[in-house]
């Protein structure tokens, strides 16, 4: 049972992380249809933000919970002026373009930015501190539960909290939710359809840079590559949730985490992998929408 | 113009025939030269193994002529190119033979070496690798015409599981690899010789997801499987990430890798977590003075730093003309005979070569790391 729950805490984990980078991906698909292949590499670049932001505060002597809080927010603020200028300078003026041109100019993106990092930074894998310090836990549960491990999870649920409500009583969520059902007709009724998709980039951006924070923090190390893997794995999160979908983002996430811990824990790391494709496999055969997604035929 | 390139390529032709002959004659008319084949990668993406151990073999070549020889005679080096191809090999290995080489310094990969090595057996040259760490070459008992100056593949392994049992007493071993070739086979290795030995058993062996966002559930496994210790076969990234999950887990679990690891970017990015891990490496030989002798013999020459195996070339160079010197001839069975029994005095240390062709003195130590250095411990 404890073991259980080991693996179960740590799906959970390693799910929260996908679903702040998955939410990205599904917004910004609900919006304007196009799969944001760089937005790995936001998340990739946040984690390096907060690595010079966290070295620099420690430097002038800020206590550890000021680190982290300010550590988060620059990192976000700094990932979504990325976010945004990818989108203008890579997305915006392809708008009218065939479908094609803007996916493969994602891909470009994410190459450069991946490239860009490694230049600028090292192609070597580098120490991240650990914001969130260690405590314990009264007695039965001090090895199941971690402290990180309960920041990431509290952090990721307040965040989806916090964006459901953005999006149902906001002016610009409404404006969001508008064109993501017609973006013609959102602009026909006097909605800055532009406005609405730098904002989509600007939100979706920030939460992956937080995400990029957290799991730095907690695994502590860092290189230009994570945003990849992670980016491939949130993506197949939100596609098993229903790409479009925000709560189906976060189930998708959830459900992918947790098959992987659990196929590790129980069968074999080595086909943790296998588990996790498998399961979308059979998700897309029996709900080619996804778990929560509508099922539209759409052709990428 | 057409015309002018055709007869331009005849007399290129006829200048390089003429060239290849004259080059040929003179090391067939020149009587009083023993002539050493070496072979391996000397261009192609791998040259940067094979060109270094080619300048080793050189320098020692000089130093010998410098003294007058060995048996009277002036040692000359046939160099030839496999480009670490086994296909290739068979014909470096067929040209060798046919100069009438009785050792061959080479081959550099393990594959190359292989296919080379039926033409030598066949036509009684001797091998001397200092670079194939393959472990069949030797144990396959197969070549008995093959030695190295470069500990095998399993010797790392084999270090690995007699340090965890002789000297940490591990009972119960997690055995974890990166799914790599290099880190499974080293896995695949220490598992066998751990169930061999009948004093530890392999609680767990698992294969984990490179690059994976993190190893919690990986490490949940090994805390239930009660191991007291863990062998990794693989690189650092993934192994500084399993560390510092285990003693984040406060797991005070031993933890054993390998050469992939036991690097200084290791140490950084662990940090605190890093205390206390075992690595194995090749063994420290800056200390020796040979060794730093050749490191700056080697700089003056060319003017860069000795390359990856260079230092173990010098030593196969000096073996193979000690043992020819030690036979007193160039026949077969005498040098093999003088490689097994006679020590020679090389930048690695004193070695030999045993029963199996591998050099006994070579091979790897085991480091721990202690305030944030690797320290060498046991050997």
């Amino acid at each position: 049972m404890e073991y259980f729950l080991e693996l179960f805490l740590g799906g959970l984990t390693r799910g929260s992380i996908y679903a702040l980078i998955a939410l990205g991906y599904t917004m910004v698909y609900g919006i304007i249809e196009l799969i944001n292949f760089a937005h790995g590499e936001i998340y990739m670049i946040g984690a390096f933000t907060g690595l010079i932001v966290a070295t620099i505060l420690s430097a002038y002597g800020f206590g550890t919970f000021s680190v982290l809080i300010l550590t988060i927010i620059l990192a976000a603020i700094y990932s979504a002026a990325y976010g945004f200028t990818v989108e203008k300078i890579a997305y915006k003026p392809l708008r009218q373009a065939p479908r094609l041109s803007p996916l493969i100019s994602a891909i470009g993106m994410s190459i450069f930015l991946q490239n860009y990092v490694m230049l600028a930074q090292t192609s070597d894998f580098v120490p991240f501190p650990a914001l969130i310090p260690d405590f314990d836990f009264w007695e039965p549960y001090s090895h199941i539960l971690r402290s990180s491990e309960l920041v990431i999870l509290s952090s990721t649920a307040s965040l989806m909290i916090a964006l459901t409500l953005f999006i149902r009583y906001t002016r610009i969520g409404k404006a969001m939710r508008a064109t993501a059902q017609d973006r013609t007709m959102a602009m026909l009724v006097g909605i800055n359809v532009n406005r609405v998709i730098s904002s989509t980039f600007i939100i979706g951006s920030s939460l992956a840079a937080v995400g990029g924070v957290l799991i730095a923090s907690h695994i502590g190390q860092i290189n230009f590559f994570i945003g990849f893997i992670a980016g491939i794995k949130a993506f197949t999160a939100a596609v098993l949730g229903g790409i479009g979908s925000i709560p189906g983002a976060v189930l998708g996430s959830m459900v992918l985490g947790l098959t992987e811990s659990f196929a590790t824990g129980y069968v074999s790391s080595d086909y943790e992998d296998v588990f996790a494709f498998l399961l979308l496999v059979l998700i897309l055969i029996f709900r080619p929408g996804g778990l929560l997604g509508r099922f539209t035929t759409q052709k990428v | 113009m057409m015309k002018s390139m055709a007869s331009r390529n005849g007399w290129l032709f006829v200048l390089l025939a003429l060239g290849i002959f004259l080059w040929t004659a003179s090391g067939a008319m020149a009587e009083g030269v023993l002539k050493i084949g070496v072979g391996g990668a000397h261009s192609g993406d791998l040259a940067s193994y094979g060109l270094p151990i080619v300048k080793a073999a050189k320098l020692v070549v000089e130093d010998v002529n410098a003294k007058g020889g060995i048996l009277g005679k002036k040692v000359e080096l046939v160099i030839e190119d496999d480009v670490c191809k086994p296909e290739v090999a068979t014909n470096t290995a067929t040209k060798l033979a046919s100069e009438g080489v009785p050792i061959v310094i080479g081959h550099v990969c393990s594959g190359a070496t292989k296919a080379a090595l039926g033409i030598y057996k066949a036509s009684k040259i001797i091998a001397i690798s200092a670079s194939a760490t393959n472990p069949e070459l030797t144990q396959s008992g197969e070549y008995p015409n093959f030695f190295r100056t470069i500990a095998s593949d399993d010797a790392q392994a084999r270090l690995e599981v007699d340090f965890a049992i002789d000297k940490l007493h591990l009972k119960k071993i997690a055995v974890l690899h990166d799914k790599g070739d290099y880190g499974k086979g080293l896995a695949e290795y220490a598992k066998t010789f751990i169930e061999k030995s009948g004093k530890a058993q392999v609680v767990l062996f698992e294969g984990i997801t490179p690059g994976a966002v993190d190893y919690s559930a990986v490490v949940q496994k090994i805390k239930r499987s009660q191991a007291d210790g863990v062998i990794f076969g693989g690189y650092h990234p993934e192994a500084s990430k399993i560390v510092s999950q285990m003693r984040k887990d406060k797991m005070k679990t031993a933890f054993i890798s390998d050469d992939g690891v036991k690097d200084d970017t290791f140490i950084k990015v662990a940090g605190k977590y890093a205390e206390g891990v075992y690595a194995t490496g090749p063994k420290d030989t800056t200390k020796n003075p040979m060794d730093k002798m050749v490191r700056e013999a080697y700089k003056k020459a060319y003017g860069e730093d000795v390359g990856v195996f260079s230092i173990n070339g010098y030593a196969a160079t000096q073996a193979a003309l000690n043992a020819i010197q030690k036979a007193g001839s160039t026949d077969y069975n005498a040098i093999i005979d003088a490689l097994h029994n006679d020590w020679v005095e090389t930048p690695l240390g004193k070695i030999k070569f045993d029963a199996k062709g591998d050099a006994i003195g070579v091979g790897f130590s085991v480091y721990e790391v202690k305030n944030g250095k690797y320290v060498e411990i046991a050997n």
